[in-house]
């Protein structure tokens, strides 16, 4: 039978996975290539004075070493401002920035080489922290200064008072994306000044777009062929390797190849925001929010990427999924020369869900109220208004999500645990599951639980305007005697299992039994970017599109052919008659002749933010979801052992469920990570912990069970009631661990990640 | 210099070899077996995972010169093994990055314990890190294996 919506669906990719087939960006090759290295710069701030690549030119086995004078098009590039060097020139603004790249035959010539590519640097002051990035004697990184963004939200009466007020200040570290695959690629000089590359990508046209640019070609001389991605996560929606790859081979004609190793991979892409959110709320007695006011400062490093989108998310959702008729926000995103930040899954929505539910709790215990029933009293609905303006419509069960998580059964407390045991008793510790691990560091002495509950939400899809759409053609035809559908699109799979649900989509519209998805790349129109958990719905809906417009084809033909007028349906490869008999088989009917649709899909428009007062219907589509966690910690040496993680989330229609389930565990596992584990390190803009020795990402140990409630609730917009699902799980997660630290030690705990230091000192 | 070892089973030579290449380099650039993944080459995600002399390493730790003489089992080795349906019918696999290692360790563990508890899953595969799935679904298909 054909794969079908709603129907838990093997991924069709996941046999070459298991078996180390499936060909990743890493793994290309190509006969006569070379590989790529670059010269990256070590400090965060300085005037380049010369480069001298003479003695690297000359190394054995090294064929091309180039700078920015070799950028034939556009030095700049970027994703929403194009501020970013290709190769830098005049200056360095972060430490590892790219400035010279070397191809040779071998990788490790070209890395040596790339140390004897000489450039002279005058060292200049670095800005480290995002408030002095704002004095007004601060060194201007950028000729527009260094103000990225500025999103003000003026909502309701800006001088409102309310009976209990609480304030409070937190920040958030800088977490890594740490995709598992590399940034790599490999580009193929087509012999006629063009080149085709290969490469792990979230959105393959708006690289092409910038790689055109840079390369200063036509877009039909940069092609793109998707490899197989090894985990994105916002880390692959910037430029990497992908145009220094193009630059050498169009220099030398060969392939070249460049693989990032995994501390060059922490400066190769963006990360998230670090940020500092200073609130203040208000609420009554009864414990209805009388107004929020929030600053929220995003680090946004030494280039834009996506920071005006990031911001403008960390300020629209500032309040929470909660009615606030009064609300003053300023989110501010400054330029620095940390490395630069970006997207990562939650975009923006992370940050201040650590600020918003910590001041939810604050509130509740002003006001001697359970922090649930707080949040059920404010929590928003469907009609709600943001604090945009915007009406909420469709589902909105903020309520319910927190009323199912509360009511889950709590895991129970092992005997042991309470220090109890002696003896014999010790010995049966299972120390895995304390706090401290093998480590051996406690058996349950000093260790106390603790429960948190936490509520997000985000946008799905592009907003504030962006013409957000995805293309897909749809392709009938007969092969070996039986239809086939080939579907074909520029949609990133990441590992998310787009490609299961492209298959799903059109197996459902069409009927057919075979459905391949082919690989994607740019000869078929733009898919936009696997970000803003869009895919499903919006490249989804394309082939959703595209499919009905090849069914509506095959019926024509059926009804011309057999000369009736009568109801026809496609279903398992046949035409077949209401009451389900087949009339014709869909090979009969077909013979030779294929039949293609190929459509574009675009959801509702969206509108620009106001800049005065932030009012808009800015966004298309909102998603939510509540945690609850309970941990344990050792309240001696600060170690936190988080017990187990609990959801709701309401997914719309859950298309491949097996698929979304994975989505809440492991967005879940990247929400734990920021809240106690994972922090990118700077000392004066120099990353400290470049490499998974050092980066602390969840193991299977550190990550407890998760039990899930998966609401189906239908949004009427969307293709089949879907929402986005890939990033609600990663906003509240650690907001809900950092509640249960807070309730175990009863310490502030204003910071993420918690740090032993934070729980003791 | 040159290596000669028996790779899944055959007997397979790399000539000129720079003698700081890692294990994982030689079966991945010199013998085209891509299936040992490349994330951290630290030793610290298990994605390189492979038997050496029966023994589970990882590949980027051990240098390629180690290998001589020896003998050595890739995620290509162990095609059809009941580990690897058991990852996809799970849901086990998202990227797919982390999955060749964590099914040799995987493989690594049943040999040992051929019905493991969570726990002993948990401990056996802690040097094995995905940023996809959050584990559950890696369990799962752990006890589907050993089923």
């Amino acid at each position: 039978m054909s794969p079908r919506v709603g129907e838990s669906v093997r991924r069709p990719d996941g046999l070459l996975k298991v078996h180390g087939h499936f060909p990743y960006s890493s793994d290309l090759h190509e006969e006569g290539m070379l590989w790529g290295a670059t010269v990256r710069s070590p400090h965060p701030h300085a005037r380049i004075l010369s480069i001298d690549a003479a003695e690297a030119r000359a190394m054995q086995g090294v064929h091309a070493v180039l700078t920015h004078e070799d950028v034939p098009g556009q030095m700049l590039h970027g994703l929403e401002i194009h501020d970013q060097p290709v190769l830098a020139f005049e200056h360095v603004r972060y430490w590892g920035e790219a400035v010279a790249l070397v191809a040779a035959d071998h990788p490790e010539q070209a890395r040596r080489a790339a140390e004897k590519v000489r450039v002279e640097y005058q060292v200049l002051v670095p800005i480290t922290e995002a408030e002095k990035a704002l004095a007004p004697d601060a060194p201007r990184l950028h000729p527009g200064g260094n103000v990225t963004r500025h999103v003000k939200i003026r909502h309701g009466d800006p001088n409102a008072r309310a009976d209990v007020v609480v304030t409070g200040e937190y920040e958030i570290g800088m977490q890594d994306q740490a995709p598992l695959g590399p940034e790599s690629g490999l580009a193929i000089p087509d012999g006629e000044g063009g080149v085709d590359l290969y490469i792990a990508t979230q959105w393959l046209h708006i690289d092409q777009e910038q790689l055109a640019s840079v390369l200063g070609l036509p877009a039909e001389k940069v092609r793109l062929t998707m490899a197989g991605i090894g985990g994105a996560f916002g880390a692959r929606e910037d430029l990497s390797m992908q145009a220094h790859a193009c630059l050498l081979a169009l220099k030398t004609g060969r392939p070249v190849k460049i693989s990032y190793s995994r501390p060059e991979s922490f400066v190769g892409h963006v990360h998230r925001h670090p940020g500092r959110l200073t609130y203040e709320h208000g609420a009554d007695r009864d414990g209805k929010l009388a107004y929020v006011r929030a600053r929220i400062l995003l680090d946004g490093g030494a280039y834009a990427s996506s920071s005006t989108a990031v911001i403008a998310n960390a300020s629209c959702f500032a309040v929470g999924p909660y009615e606030c008729s009064n609300a003053t926000i300023d989110g501010i995103v400054v330029y620095t020369n940390n490395p630069p930040c970006g997207a990562m899954r939650g975009f923006g929505s992370v940050q201040n869900c650590y600020a918003h539910e910590a001041q939810m709790d604050k509130l509740a215990a002003a006001l001697s109220m359970d922090p649930v029933d707080l949040r059920i009293r404010n929590a928003m609905k469907t009609g709600s208004r943001m604090i945009t303006g915007q009406v909420i419509e469709g589902p909105a069960p903020v309520a319910e999500l927190l009323q199912r998580v509360r009511a889950m059964p709590v895991p129970s407390i092992p005997s042991p645990h309470r220090g109890e045991g002696q003896g014999e008793g010790r010995r049966q510790v299972d120390l895995t599951s304390l706090p401290g691990g093998v480590s051996n560091t406690t058996h349950g002495e000093g260790v106390k639980r603790g429960i948190g509950f936490a509520v997000g939400f985000k946008n799905i899809g592009y907003s504030e305007g962006f013409n957000d759409y995805s293309t897909a053609r749809v392709r009938l035809s007969v092969v070996d005697g039986n239809p086939r559908v080939e579907v074909h699109t520029a949609g990133a799979e990441v590992g998310q299992g787009l490609v299961t649900v492209q298959a799903q989509i059109a197996g459902t519209e069409l009927g057919v039994n075979d459905v391949v998805v082919l690989n994607a790349d740019t000869h078929v129109g733009s898919a936009g970017s696997s970000s803003a958990s869009r895919q499903t719905y919006i490249t989804g809906g394309a082939v959703k599109s595209a499919s009905e417009a090849v069914c509506k084809r095959v019926l024509d033909l059926a009804r011309s052919e057999l000369h009736t007028e009568r109801e026809l349906r496609v279903e398992n490869d046949a035409v077949r008659g209401t009451d389900g008999k087949e009339v014709v088989s869909l090979a009969t009917l077909l013979g030779d002749a294929v039949i293609e649709e190929t459509r574009e899909f675009h959801p509702r428009r969206t509108h620009p933010l106001d800049p005065e007062t932030g009012q808009s219907d800015a966004h298309m589509q909102y998603a939510f979801a509540a945690h609850r966690a309970v941990v344990d910690v050792d309240t001696e040496l600060g170690l936190v052992k988080v017990i187990e993680l609990a959801t709701a989330q309401d997914v719309g229609k859950a298309i491949n469920p097996i698929a979304v389930e994975g989505q809440l565990e492991g967005g879940a596992a990247q929400g734990l990570g920021l809240a106690v584990m994972e922090e990118i390190q700077l000392k004066d803009g120099v990353i400290r912990n470049a490499s998974f020795t050092d980066y602390l990402l969840p193991t299977i140990l550190d990550m407890p069970p998760v039990r899930k409630d998966i609401l189906e609730l239908g949004d009427p917009h969307s293709p089949y009631g879907l929402k986005g699902v890939g990033e609600p799980p990663t906003i509240s997660s650690g907001p809900a661990i950092v509640a249960a630290i807070r309730a175990a030690t009863g310490r502030p705990v204003t910071r993420v990640p918690v740090r032993p230091h934070d729980l003791t000192l | 210099m040159n290596i000669r070892c028996t790779v899944n089973g055959e007997a397979r030579e790399a000539r000129d070899v720079w003698a700081g290449e890692s294990l994982l380099y030689v079966l991945r650039e010199r013998f085209g077996l891509y299936g040992s993944k490349n994330a951290c080459e630290q030793g610290e995600c298990g994605s390189c995972s492979v038997y050496l002399d029966g023994a589970l390493v990882c590949s980027c730790l051990v240098l390629g010169g180690q290998a001589n003489g020896r003998e050595v089992v890739t995620i290509e080795g162990l095609h059809g093994d009941k580990v690897q349906q058991a990852f996809v019918e799970a849901g086990a696999v998202q990227c797919g990055f982390c999955t060749p290692g964590l099914i040799v360790a995987t493989h690594d563990l049943l040999r040992r314990v051929p019905h493991p508890t969570d726990a002993q899953i948990r401990e056996a595969l802690s040097g094995n890190i995905c940023r996809c799935t959050g584990y559950a679904k890696i369990i799962d298909a752990v006890h589907m294996a050993a089923r």
